[in-house]
């Protein structure tokens, strides 16, 4: 027995929705890092294309999650990948422009030595381009990852979707102040932990890089 | 050897960066391209590896187009040197000097061997080699940047003010490695600068171009100052060009006097009209300053600087004169001790044996 311990109407045990909290945030997160690699390069290689792309995501962040749940359900039905949807599409409004500016941060001269060196540009873009804006890349990373953990709670309204969010919902509606509390704490501790652990992996990554203002 | 025939970068109807210019950067010499900004040299050079594609004309390296073999391939083949170095900040000097050679498929361990010869080659620690770029000094990054462009042991290297961002006397003991590199590898260097006497110290031919890349004058350093084309290339090159010129002149043909030198405790001598100065050397003949046989208790004169005779020119003799009060110049040996004085009107009468024992011979005209 400890706090740990669920009473049997959230359908699952404490870990088992710390598993699905981290799968569906953090897989939801990695998949908008995916799709956002090549956009922020085309709005780099072709500029006139980034304002365009960043309002489009932006308004797609705007959209309330509950509105795209009632959309997305009649096709997905109750299910992850209804919550898991929106999450990938709210994390690109941060890792677009995450992408884009990181890589057009990358300092024209680097760019210029490398392409007078010889490197062709897909190879300049994985070898010189990416490595170098990997700084402020992991700081937004950081960012999407986060939110993407608080904001997959919203999932509990069409079910018991929302992973950790299920326990806010459910103490809530069952008067518990314990499930309340211990989702809270478990949401927080997830949230900061999967930050810790990214800004480590941005130490490890990029030994090259000086403390560059705080990285976000 | 770099050859530009009628080459001509137009960017929109009318407006050239560059318009017909042909010129000869020839094999094994540094060729200068300087002017004043907007002069199409940068571009100029650019289009030699292709970073700016001219809309007229053709380059040959080697009487080969530049344009024979895909872009890639040609800009391994010429080393690029630009103004912040734009070394990659991820990778350690030694990767970054590695860079070439590994694109051109040399192994990892091959590439770094090559790279410490080349640390080596430009005056760099070997224990700067796991270093990264931010941790060097601006003149050291600029160091590696010229190693990097050698690593693959390109015949033609293109440098783009590569020393124009560092400070005064890093840029001088930068171009003066930079000559002695020069005079080792013996590669076909174009340069591009906007500092005149950058031009005249490092060129053996200079090509001074003016707005939307016209040459308005090409031909030695000596050529340019003996016999500036016309008003832009005199105006250019600026008030001191014969001051300047005294730099191709050495100072061996100066006639140095050991008379006016005395030891430090020796009597000085008695007033004479045709001995206004004496020079007071310590007991290793290293000069201490000058003294008037007619004030000899006055404080010492400043000698200010020194000249080596023979391998100083005679503009570093007359500056000498020029700089001390007493009016004199003082030659002295390895060691530092003075083998003897000149007056400015010594040097003077030096610079015009120079003169018309080496007349400037006459420009040559651009190639048209």
């Amino acid at each position: 027995m400890s706090v740990f311990n669920l009473p049997s109407y959230v359908q699952s045990s404490f870990l088992g929705l710390v598993g699905i909290q981290l799968e569906v945030a953090l897989g939801a997160c990695a998949l908008g890092l995916l799709l956002a690699l090549p956009i922020g390069q085309l709005c780099t290689r072709l500029p006139w294309t980034y304002p365009p792309v960043l309002g489009l995501v932006t308004i797609i962040y705007s959209i309330p999650s509950i509105a795209l749940f009632v959309v997305l359900i009649d096709y997905t039905g109750a299910t992850y990948t209804t919550v898991f949807i929106p999450l990938t599409l709210y994390s690109l409004a941060i890792l677009v422009p995450g992408v884009a500016d990181a890589i057009r941060a990358v300092p024209p001269e680097v760019i210029d030595a490398a392409d007078g060196m010889g490197y062709g540009r897909m190879r300049r873009y994985v070898a010189v381009e990416l490595p170098v804006a990997l700084p402020p890349l992991i700081a937004s990373v950081r960012v999407a990852a986060v939110s993407s953990i608080s904001l997959m709670s919203v999932g509990a309204l069409i079910g018991n979707y929302g992973g950790l969010g299920d326990l806010l919902i459910l103490g809530l509606h069952f008067f518990d102040q314990r499930l309340i509390w211990l989702g809270l704490i478990t949401l927080l501790v997830l949230a900061v932990g999967c930050d810790l652990l990214l800004r480590l992996l941005q130490r490890l990554a990029t030994p090259w890089a000086r403390q560059r203002g705080g990285a976000a | 050897m770099i050859r530009f025939e009628d080459v001509s970068k137009e960017y929109s109807r009318g407006s050239f960066a560059v318009r017909s210019l042909s010129l000869e950067a020839p094999t094994g010499a540094i060729t200068v391209l300087v002017g004043p900004s907007g002069c199409g040299k940068t571009t100029s050079l650019r289009m030699v590896n292709r970073l700016v594609e001219p809309t007229g004309g053709t380059i040959l390296i080697d009487d080969v187009d530049v344009r024979a073999q895909p872009v890639t391939k040609l800009r391994r083949g010429i080393g690029y040197v630009i103004q912040h170095a734009g070394l990659f900040p991820h990778r350690t000097i030694e990767d970054n000097i590695a860079t070439v050679p590994r694109l051109v498929g040399m192994d990892r361990r091959a590439a770094r061997q090559r790279a410490r010869e080349l640390m080596d080659l430009v005056g760099l620690e070997q224990s700067m080699a796991r270093r990264y770029p931010h941790q060097l000094s601006g003149g050291q990054q600029q160091r590696v940047g010229v190693a990097r462009a050698l690593a693959a042991d390109p015949p033609v290297l293109l440098m783009d003010e590569p020393f124009s961002a560092v400070d005064p006397i890093v840029r001088k003991s930068l171009q003066e490695q930079m000559l002695r590199i020069q005079g080792e590898i013996g590669k076909t260097i174009l340069f591009v600068t906007h500092d005149v006497d950058e031009a005249i110290k490092l060129g053996d031919k200079i090509a001074v171009l003016r707005e939307g890349g016209l040459i308005a004058q090409f031909g030695t350093p000596q050529e340019l100052l003996g016999s500036p084309a016309d008003e832009f290339v005199e105006e250019f090159l600026g008030l001191d060009r014969g001051f300047r010129q005294l730099t191709f002149h050495s100072s061996d043909s100066l006639v140095l006097r050991t008379g006016p030198i005395v030891a430090q405790g020796e009597p000085i001598p008695a007033p004479r009209d045709d001995l206004p100065w004496v020079l007071v050397v310590d007991s290793d003949r290293r000069p201490v300053g000058w003294v008037s046989p007619a004030a000899p208790l006055d404080p010492l004169v400043p000698i200010g600087h020194t000249f080596r005779q023979g391998s100083d020119s005679l503009r570093a003799a007359l500056d000498a004169a020029v700089l001390c009060e007493a009016g004199w110049a003082v030659a002295v040996d390895e060691h530092g001790g003075a083998v003897g004085v000149a007056s400015q009107e010594d040097v003077a009468v030096a610079i015009r044996a120079a003169r018309s024992a080496r007349r400037p011979v006459l420009a040559e005209e651009p190639v048209a």
